[in-house]
């Protein structure tokens, strides 16, 4: 029974099906909004309004011919896609909306699982650019230095905005985070300035304008991808859009409250909470426009990480006046 | 790490077949060359076996963006070597057109802009106001892209009552949205970072590279045919030659948007003083013998035609040079010392047209570099030669 129950749990909800839809629409949802606030229709077509858009490219990209350069580095290239979706998908079970007991700390959900999922949320942009490194073509290899150069800018204040609610929380628990600021709501008020840090450098984490540097096609065409084709193409979209819900469900359990309310209000919880994130997420990338990776690094140090140490002081701060 | 990147003949930056070698060193690039000839269509040999009239449509299919400049262009020379004066009303339609299709193109420019440098919310906006003007236009003349308005000895439709009415209404729409576009374009803090200090051309390269237009302008250098040299209706309209001192991208945005809104003011005033009379006179079948050059100021810059006649119905030589072949030389000077990330908006900033500009072909040996000159029946024998010789591909395989 419990292998049952674990297998639907890896397989089902909240594993890779549910992510699945899930994220496909999300992306829907962010296709649809960025497209209204440039006065344009979105995705109308496949499904009630559009809404199998996603799905119907995912399945599409399935078909389509798989091609692997001459040059590339064979193994990685291949192994590579799915290795990234793996991570994301392990992070996503992380999130302290499913299979977690505040009591009983279990393998979902254990003092630690913030840095964990931090770290899960980091390995795609390696994995993106070993896969870059790996194709070998130039535009790649262009495109996967930005993505590192990118990395060295934006980690470090989302790290600092990310884990100082936690700090305020006392707790490196994502599910006690959370409990900790149902129970006090109002000092959710004192993480804002992190809340801003955090969705920036979430943004430039997922690659979207105005951080859509590594894959800007009217730079380098493809950037990471430009090798990348078929099935292999499908799932790093794919991963893009599970690491989407992911941060966004990060965020919002950090900063927004979590999810609480048990199996169902808690899931509408972690519905209308991820659907806020992202529409902040699609807002910024619809008013913005792409900036230099030179740019991404002195904002990231100039200016983010400096507000994200002005956020760590003041929990410190409020921490020391609470106890 | 230094290595060359190639950025065409075929890249998504670029719409048309240009080829651009970069050499970088990391991000900046260090060298530039550029090579041309991808698209070479033989319009002035193709010239020569038409006949005047039909020469104008010819003409007007140089180019997709400013058609109506080098029809206008053309027909200003065969005007002057039939030594025909044009009726005020069909002047001041002529050039109405023109100012529209100067507003259609600087809109798409601006929204081309905004796309390389990847603010697709600006490139949405301005391109649904371009249909505006779009629309302006093939209720004038019936056609969207080539308005084939022009003849020569004036223009081929009237506009009525209603039409000013509407174009009035048309131009007050956009006045409104181009000021927007101008708060937008200079203020988007995002935006101006990339185009701020990129491309940098001082005053005196623009000047000793002979440079043409918006980019020229946006140096400081006060070049524009509609002033210095007004031709046909532009002396006696009341506008500024717009000019900007940064001699950067964020110049060429800035001269764009402005020229813009002279432009409405422009077509106000021609709109208002429309002269009565007729719209055509006449012209004979055949020129004099003679030669005649035109300048017009393009939405690109400035556009040259050399025509010579030997009399016949025919010319026995039509030379284009269009606007972006003049702005080739600064385009390299701009791009030198830039991030690869900075390549698609300095090129974009001149505005290419490259098609436009393709006037002659080169053939060059891809393994030595050795240049030839071969006739065109040698070239369809190799391309024969050559297919028969190919191997056979094989047929792609349904994955499930």
């Amino acid at each position: 029974m419990a292998v049952l129950r674990n297998l639907l749990y890896l397989l089902v909800y909240p594993g890779i099906l549910f992510l699945f839809v899930y994220s496909t629409f999300c992306e829907w949802y962010d296709r649809k909004v960025f497209a209204r606030l440039q006065n344009r229709m979105g995705p109308t077509h496949t499904g009630k309004f559009g809404l199998l858009q996603p799905i119907a490219d995912f399945f599409k990209l399935m078909a389509k011919e798989d091609i692997v350069p001459e040059a590339a580095d064979k193994g990685l290239f291949n192994a590579l896609p799915a290795v990234g979706l793996a991570v994301v998908s392990t992070a996503a079970l992380l999130l302290p909306v499913w299979n977690f007991d505040l009591g009983q700390p279990g393998w979902t959900s254990f003092s630690g699982d913030i840095i964990v999922m931090l770290y899960l949320l980091s390995l795609p942009t390696l994995i993106l650019f070993l896969a870059a490194w790996s194709s070998t073509s130039l535009f790649s290899t262009i495109g996967g230095a930005r993505v590192l150069t990118m990395l060295f800018g934006y980690e470090v204040p989302l790290f600092l905005s990310v884990l100082s609610p936690a700090l305020l929380a006392d707790s490196w628990r994502l599910a006690e985070i959370a409990a900790f600021y149902q129970k006090r709501p109002i000092l959710l008020l004192a993480n804002v300035l992190g809340f801003l840090v955090a969705l920036v450098a979430v943004q430039a984490k997922l690659e979207r304008t105005p951080f859509d540097i590594p894959d800007a096609e009217t730079e380098i065409v493809g950037g990471t991808f430009t090798e990348y084709s078929g099935k292999k193409l499908a799932l790093f979209r794919l991963t893009f859009d599970i690491e989407t819900v992911v941060a966004s469900g990060l965020l919002a359990a950090v900063f927004l409250g979590g999810f609480p309310g048990g199996a169902i209000v808690g899931f509408l919880h972690f519905v209308v909470k991820t659907l806020f994130v992202i529409f902040l997420l699609s807002c910024i990338r619809a008013m913005s426009s792409r900036i230099r990776v030179d740019q991404v690094i002195a904002l990231s140090w100039k200016v983010l990480a400096p507000l994200a140490l002005v956020q760590l002081l003041v929990s410190i701060l409020l921490k020391g006046l609470l106890s | 790490m230094s290595f060359e990147i190639p950025i065409g003949p075929q890249h998504p930056a670029l719409k048309e077949p240009i080829s651009l070698r970069m050499t970088v060193d990391g991000e900046v690039i260090t060298g530039v060359d550029i090579r041309l000839g991808y698209n070479h269509r033989g319009v002035e040999k193709l010239a020569e076996q038409k006949t005047w009239i039909q020469n104008i449509y010819l003409t007007e299919r140089i180019c997709g963006i400013c058609s109506h400049s080098h029809a206008t262009c053309y027909v200003q020379a065969v005007e002057k070597l039939m030594e025909l004066l044009p009726p005020r009303r069909g002047l001041y339609i002529r050039y109405l057109v023109s100012e529209l299709e100067r507003v259609h193109s600087h809109l798409l420019w601006l929204g081309v802009a905004g796309h390389e440098a990847g603010f697709d919310s600006f490139f949405m906006y301005t391109w649904r106001d371009r249909e505006i003007v779009m629309d302006l236009l093939e209720m004038i003349s019936g056609n969207r892209v080539h308005y084939a308005i022009n003849t020569i000895g004036g223009v081929r439709r009237d506009i009525d009552e209603g039409q000013k009415a509407k174009i009035l209404e048309g131009v007050a729409t956009l006045r409104k949205r181009s000021e927007y576009y101008f708060a937008i374009g200079a203020n988007e803090p995002s935006f101006v970072a990339r185009i701020a200090g990129v491309g940098m051309l001082s005053k005196e390269q623009a000047v000793s590279l002979c440079a043409v237009g918006p980019v020229a302008r946006a140096s400081g250098v006060a070049r524009d045919v509609r002033k210095e040299d007004p031709y046909a209706v532009y002396d006696e309209l009341d506008f500024e030659l717009c000019t900007a001192d940064s001699c950067d991208v964020l110049g060429r945005v800035v001269v764009r948007v402005k020229e813009l809104l002279e432009s409405y003011k422009m077509i106000e005033q021609m709109v208002r003083n429309l002269p009565d009379g007729d719209i055509a006179v006449k012209a004979p079948r055949k020129a004099k013998p003679g030669e005649a050059v035109s300048r017009y100021e393009a939405p690109r810059g400035e556009n040259i035609h050399y025509v010579k006649s030997s009399g016949a119905d025919k010319p026995e030589r039509l030379k284009v040079r269009a606007p972006t072949l003049g702005n080739y030389p600064a385009t390299i000077e701009m791009l030198k010392k830039g991030f690869i990330a900075d390549i698609p908006l300095i090129f974009a900033a001149i505005d290419p047209c490259i098609c436009c500009a393709e006037r002659a072909v080169t053939l060059v040996d891809a393994a030595n570099g050795a240049e030839s000159i071969v006739r065109m029946s040698e070239l369809r024998r190799r391309a024969l030669a050559r297919a028969k010789n190919a191997p056979v591909k094989g047929n792609a395989v349904w994955p499930f």
